[in-house]
């Protein structure tokens, strides 16, 4: 069963068009790549689906729950869409940590404040918010920083600050998470640590959605690796298919320049 | 005579410390709603609010102490000499002479307001979208991401331009004597002028000095606090 499905979208800003029809699904459970240079609307890709752009055409599904499509223009309707959209989790390339609080508060802020909403909250106040803080230092845990729940974003390296975003976006309990450049604002010795986290989701069987600059680590990682090239997709296949025997030229092209 | 001249200035003081705190109250709220106007999406609401806070901006203080006092008085003025049965007209006419303090009061907030906003403005401007765009993907509304996410960075980042602001409102509220509101300043004159006295005038400089330094403690108080955290 695909739990993701992009069908033919496009994004234009002003008259640039970045993405020219995007067609694409996703097993659950499968970890996807998506390589290729700047400009050629990776991120764009990733925005539109979490929702972060609104495409100008086309339809996105997860768990076979529309979550935008360009034929709908009822605006109740594209709230209660808006409201699928939670089922997908972010990491960015920047972290975009909450910078006054806490590791533990940065992954609890967004739980404690959905649920003021539950209609039990009065009652169980204190058990709600004990059982958030056990699921957050769970997920901190997991990314092994259980010794760092207390610290400040500006008290953590580049590398633990990434993977206080990943437990963040996990503890969202995501269908599927998406990476934009998870590594590309780390030193490289920092990149090793992200990626053995992401890797370790991988073999937890987490379906997730990378756009990487990291081509060993795609081969390796990755289910299947979608190669895009001026908005549109160029490649698709599994990793063998586009990173070692690529058919496109272009593909060809683009990985050449990482050999050197 | 120097007790009786310091007890002298202390009322006067008073007064300024009154017509200062009372501008803070009103301008820092305010001035967080006009730099919302001035950063709305609805472009007549944007350009409105910009154009008031070009016109408090671009015009002396002490001219807006002068038409906040005065004018209220002339429109009822005007309007009692009207014979019209036309109900504003006649609302118009029961406008009289502002209290000096109030017409002080309401032109330094107004005026505050503004100067405030554009601070606000920069602050809020400066946050990087990366924090919106977290709060919105992990499901946070837009005014749960301002109140819990953004406001404290924002007030990290104003509270140097704030504090040199504040500051300077300390020294300005001595402007109110323009329109005879008897602040520090006006009680030290009147020393000249019944005792012969010119010390007393410069010894308000002390009360000043004394409140400016005050703020300055308080504010790197807070500085230190928020320090924990870099945005």
């Amino acid at each position: 069963m695909s739990i993701l499905e992009v069908k033919d979208l496009t994004k234009s800003f002003g008259s640039t068009k970045v993405l020219k029809g995007i067609s694409f699904s996703l097993e659950e459970g499968k970890v996807l790549s998506i390589i290729g240079s700047s400009g050629s609307g990776k991120t764009t890709l990733l925005r539109c689906i979490n929702g972060l752009e609104t495409a100008t055409a086309g339809k996105i599904t997860v768990n076979e729950k529309v979550v935008f499509d360009s034929n709908i223009t009822d605006k109740k309707e594209l709230k209660a869409l808006k409201h699928n959209q939670q089922n997908i989790g972010l990491v960015f390339q920047q972290f975009n940590l909450f910078p006054q609080y806490t590791a533990l508060s940065n992954v609890t802020l967004a739980m404690k404040l959905a649920a003021k909403k539950r209609p039990d909250y009065k009652h169980n106040k204190k058990a709600i918010l004990e059982e958030i803080d056990a699921t957050a230092k769970k997920f901190l845990d997991k990314v092994g920083l259980s010794d760092k729940l207390n610290n400040y974003p500006c008290e953590l390296s580049g590398g633990q600050q990434q993977r206080v975003s990943i437990a963040r976006a996990l503890a969202m309990n995501p269908q599927i998470l998406f990476f934009d450049e998870p590594t590309s604002a780390l030193d490289p010795e920092l990149t090793g640590e992200i990626l053995k986290t992401i890797r370790q989701l991988a073999e937890d069987n987490m379906t997730m959605v990378i756009v990487t600059h990291e081509m060993n680590f795609a081969k390796d990682v990755s289910d299947e690796v979608i190669f895009m090239d001026d908005g549109v997709i160029a490649e698709h296949g599994t990793p063998e298919e586009v990173l070692v025997n690529p058919k496109n030229p272009r593909t060809r092209a683009f990985l050449n320049t990482y050999e050197k | 005579m120097f007790l009786t001249v310091t007890k002298a200035l202390l009322e006067g003081f008073g007064t300024t410390v009154e017509l200062f705190l009372l501008t803070l109250v009103f301008a820092l709220p305010l001035g967080l709603i006009v730099s919302f106007g001035s950063m709305s999406k609805i472009k007549p609401i944007k350009w409105l609010v910009r154009t008031f806070v070009w016109i408090i901006r671009g015009t002396p203080l002490m001219l807006q102490l002068i038409i906040v006092f005065y004018v209220p008085g002339f429109i009822g003025m005007w309007a009692r000499e009207q014979e019209t049965t036309n109900m504003f007209i006649q609302f118009l006419a029961s406008w009289k002479v502002m209290d000096r303090f109030v017409a002080a009061l309401v032109a330094f907030a107004i005026n505050y307001a503004c100067y405030f906003s554009e601070i606000y403005r920069g602050g809020i401007e400066s946050i990087s979208k990366g924090q919106y765009e977290a709060c919105s993907v992990l499901g946070m509304s837009k005014p749960q991401a301002f109140f819990h996410v953004v406001l404290l960075q924002v007030i990290k980042r104003i509270i140097p331009p704030m504090s040199n602001e504040i500051i300077t409102l300390v020294k300005d509220t001595s402007l109110a004597r323009m329109i005879s509101v008897y602040e520090v300043i006006w009680s030290g004159e009147a020393f000249i002028k019944s005792e012969g006295l010119l010390w007393p005038l410069f010894y308000t400089g002390a009360f000043f000095l004394v409140g400016c330094g005050i703020l300055t403690i308080i504010f790197n108080r807070i500085e230190k606090k928020l320090s924990y955290f870099s945005v």
